[in-house]
């Protein structure tokens, strides 16, 4: 898996409230089994003028420079509910984005982002909105620096936001790990679990 | 001065979760983490697919292929008649590859054809493949179903799902504790559907993010345990990482006799431990609310998210009135959508299209439930109306009793099971601007079809509003 350390890029502000997986790739654009192909779908109803087509709307955000070449997306609370779809993520990194804020995520796709190199990073919804109008509000749009060593999002104006994440996925995400290697190093414990488990539960085992 | 010698025995309060979470840990990986044993996986062919295929990529294997099962729901035709072909582009492949990978890993697979293929969350507790206790992963949202049966159930992504299947855990840290209590019993008419609206309603859709929930209270007791797989089925509309009814008689009954169910001996052993999943008295939650279900009204959606819902009985809400600048956008943009004016009243706002099915709301008491208001009545002129059961077995055991029949005399047309027109896939939809009462569990933008616009509800006021021809309060239509 790709290593997220930091990055300095364009953010895109999208801060609607509960956009959900459906929006972030709709179903009909999931073609292949498979987890790539999928950045031309993604949010293809917002991003095309009608279902199906290619053909740009242009007011939406992805669409408009500088965003269009966005690595940070600022988001809406709840970002990424609904339906488990790795491929919403699969499609997000595929486009180029590498780091997602917001005040908060749906859990599975969270969950989803931390194993794919994109890192969800939760700040107040003021903070959000106070970044949104930074990049917003400049034509040049500056961009923001998200830094996982530090654990930091450094706005254009200078001021830093320390956020929190948790040991695991702070690791898994810089050293871009192999989630089954890492927890295999433990198998002696998961054998021995099984071991007893089939004494106490007989009835789990088929 | 007098010396002291003090023992304390401290047994520190449990709640369920607590006690299904404990049940299920190998390994404490420090800073709230935890290496959780996965006693079963559940696959379909739209996610399951690519993980299988990934995991034989990558030169792993199954471990304990007799725990894994796998179905063809999402991608499968619902017409009757059906094959490996479908309307979905590209859907065919995911059928057979799934197929493929399935019979390569050894997995147990509930094909196309076969009696017991269905909807994943719907053939999992008829299968006796989701009991109390168990923990169950699927890389599907809506594996919190399962929860009604008092399993630790959960939604995974696919990569995910290659981890569950090559190692027999997840890496997982444990939400905060929620109990949210059903107080009082239902009126005639209203359903386990309407209650979790009626939360999601009251406490948004982002509600639960963050928190495992426990569903308590009189309401959740006197469920049968179909209506409490309903119930779960939304809590990760909800926001939940998963949601638990706490296991009892009800539950045992209804698992007893199921295939994979355990027997003989070894089903008291299991009914005994089971008896001990539920929360301490004196249990501390991190959070607790409660919802009156004594005064609740059917339940309908009037926006894209299933936060914007309201009684059956009220009117679309004015977002001018919502304090909150990012939820009154929302219902701007929602009204926009769903071509919507506020105070517009919900009873009796036309609908063109029904739809009875989905892992919510597909079960045998569903069907019955639609049936009952169906029987002796037609579909209004220029709905149409679609059932779609959640399980072979379902469509089976419905058809036993006839009520095949009374959807179709009815005018509903009566299909093959599998997730069907719960979401478009780019193969059958509703129309353009089309208005659809639906008992299914997303009334997102585009979700049932380009620009379809959903209203979610119970299977009976489906059902009632397809008769009238407009969203119909069941109450006045119920014998």
């Amino acid at each position: 898996m790709e290593k997220f350390t930091r990055i300095t890029a364009v953010a895109a502000p999208l801060l609607r409230i509960n956009i959900d997986t459906d929006a972030i790739i709709p179903s009909r654009e999931m073609k292949t089994v498979g987890k790539t192909g999928l950045a031309a779908g993604l949010f293809a109803n917002w991003r095309y003028r009608t279902p199906g087509s290619r053909d740009e709307a242009p007011d939406f955000v992805l669409n408009r420079e500088p965003y269009r070449h966005a690595r940070i997306l600022l988001a809406g609370a709840n970002f990424g509910c609904g339906s488990s779809r790795e491929h919403a993520v699969w499609a997000l990194h595929e486009w180029g984005i590498r780091a997602i804020i917001a005040p908060s995520f749906g859990a599975i796709f969270a969950g989803n982002c931390v194993r794919n190199g994109i890192l969800p990073v939760v700040l107040d919804n003021a903070v959000v909105e106070d970044l949104a109008r930074q990049v917003e509000g400049d034509a040049s749009s500056p961009p923001l620096t998200v830094d996982l060593v530090e654990r930091t999002v450094t706005a254009p104006d200078g001021a830093r936001h320390a956020f929190a994440i948790n040991d695991t996925d702070r690791e898994m995400l810089l050293e871009g790990l192999d989630g089954i290697a890492h927890t295999l190093k433990r198998d002696d414990a998961i054998l021995a679990f099984q071991a007893q488990d089939r004494l106490r539960r007989p009835w789990i085992y088929l | 001065m007098p010396a002291f010698v003090c023992c304390y025995i401290v047994v520190v309060a449990k709640t369920l979760i607590d006690k299904l979470w404990d049940e299920h840990l190998v390994a404490d990986l420090g800073d709230g983490g935890s290496l959780l044993y996965i006693d079963r996986i559940f696959l379909h062919e739209r996610t399951g697919s690519v993980a299988l295929k990934e995991l034989a990529a990558a030169g792993r294997r199954v471990r304990n292929p007799e725990q894994v099962f796998c179905t063809m729901d999402h991608i499968v035709d619902t017409f009757p008649g059906r094959g490996d072909t479908t309307r979905v582009p590209g859907g065919t492949d995911f059928i057979t590859q799934t197929r493929a990978a399935a019979r390569a890993a050894g997995i147990t697979l509930f094909d196309i054809g076969g009696d017991d293929q269905g909807i994943v969350h719907v053939v999992s507790p008829e299968q006796g493949i989701a009991l109390p206790g168990v923990s169950l992963v699927c890389p599907d949202s809506h594996t919190c179903t399962l929860g009604g049966l008092g399993a630790l159930a959960w939604g995974i992504g696919s990569t995910e799902a290659e981890h569950a299947l090559a190692t027999k855990t997840l890496v997982v840290r444990k939400p905060r504790n929620m109990r949210v209590r059903f107080d009082g019993r239902l009126a005639p008419g209203v359903t386990a559907k309407d209650m979790i609206l009626a939360l999601i309603g009251a406490h948004t859709a982002g509600g639960g993010v963050g928190y495992a929930i426990e569903f308590a209270g009189e309401a959740v007791r006197s469920l049968p345990v179909e209506a409490r797989l309903t119930l779960c089925n939304m809590g990760v509309e909800f926001g939940a990482w998963t949601v638990v009814v706490p296991p009892d008689d009800t539950t045992f009954e209804y698992v007893r006799g199921r295939p994979y169910a355990p027997r003989g001996e070894t089903w008291d052993r299991a009914v005994e431990r089971w008896r001990a999943l539920r929360s301490d008295d004196d249990a501390r939650f991190d959070a607790e609310i409660s919802l009156d279900c004594a005064h609740l009204a059917p339940q309908v959606t009037w926006g894209t998210s299933p936060q914007h819902e309201a009684g059956i009985d009220g009117v679309v809400p004015d977002p001018a009135g919502q304090a909150d600048a990012n939820r009154r956008r929302s219902m701007e943009r929602a009204l926009e959508y769903m071509g919507l004016q506020p105070g517009t009243r919900l009873r009796g706002l036309p609908i063109q299209a029904a739809f009875i099915g989905s892992c919510t709301n597909s079960r045998l008491s569903d069907l019955r439930a639609a049936a009952a208001i169906l029987q002796g009545r037609k579909v209004a002129s220029g709905v149409r109306a679609i059932c779609v059961p959640g399980s072979t077995r379902v469509k089976r055991a419905a058809e036993q009793e006839g009520i095949d029949r009374i959807f179709r005399e009815a005018g509903f047309e009566w299909r093959e099971s599998g997730c069907s027109m719960c979401f478009y896939a780019g193969g059958e939809s509703f129309g353009f601007e089309e208005r659809v009462v639906s008992s299914t569990n997303r009334n997102f933008e585009n979700r049932q079809g380009p620009r379809t616009r959903t209203h979610l509800a119970s299977p009976a006021t489906v059902a009632a509003s397809a008769i009238a021809g407009h969203l119909a309060d069941v109450r006045q239509l119920a014998r």
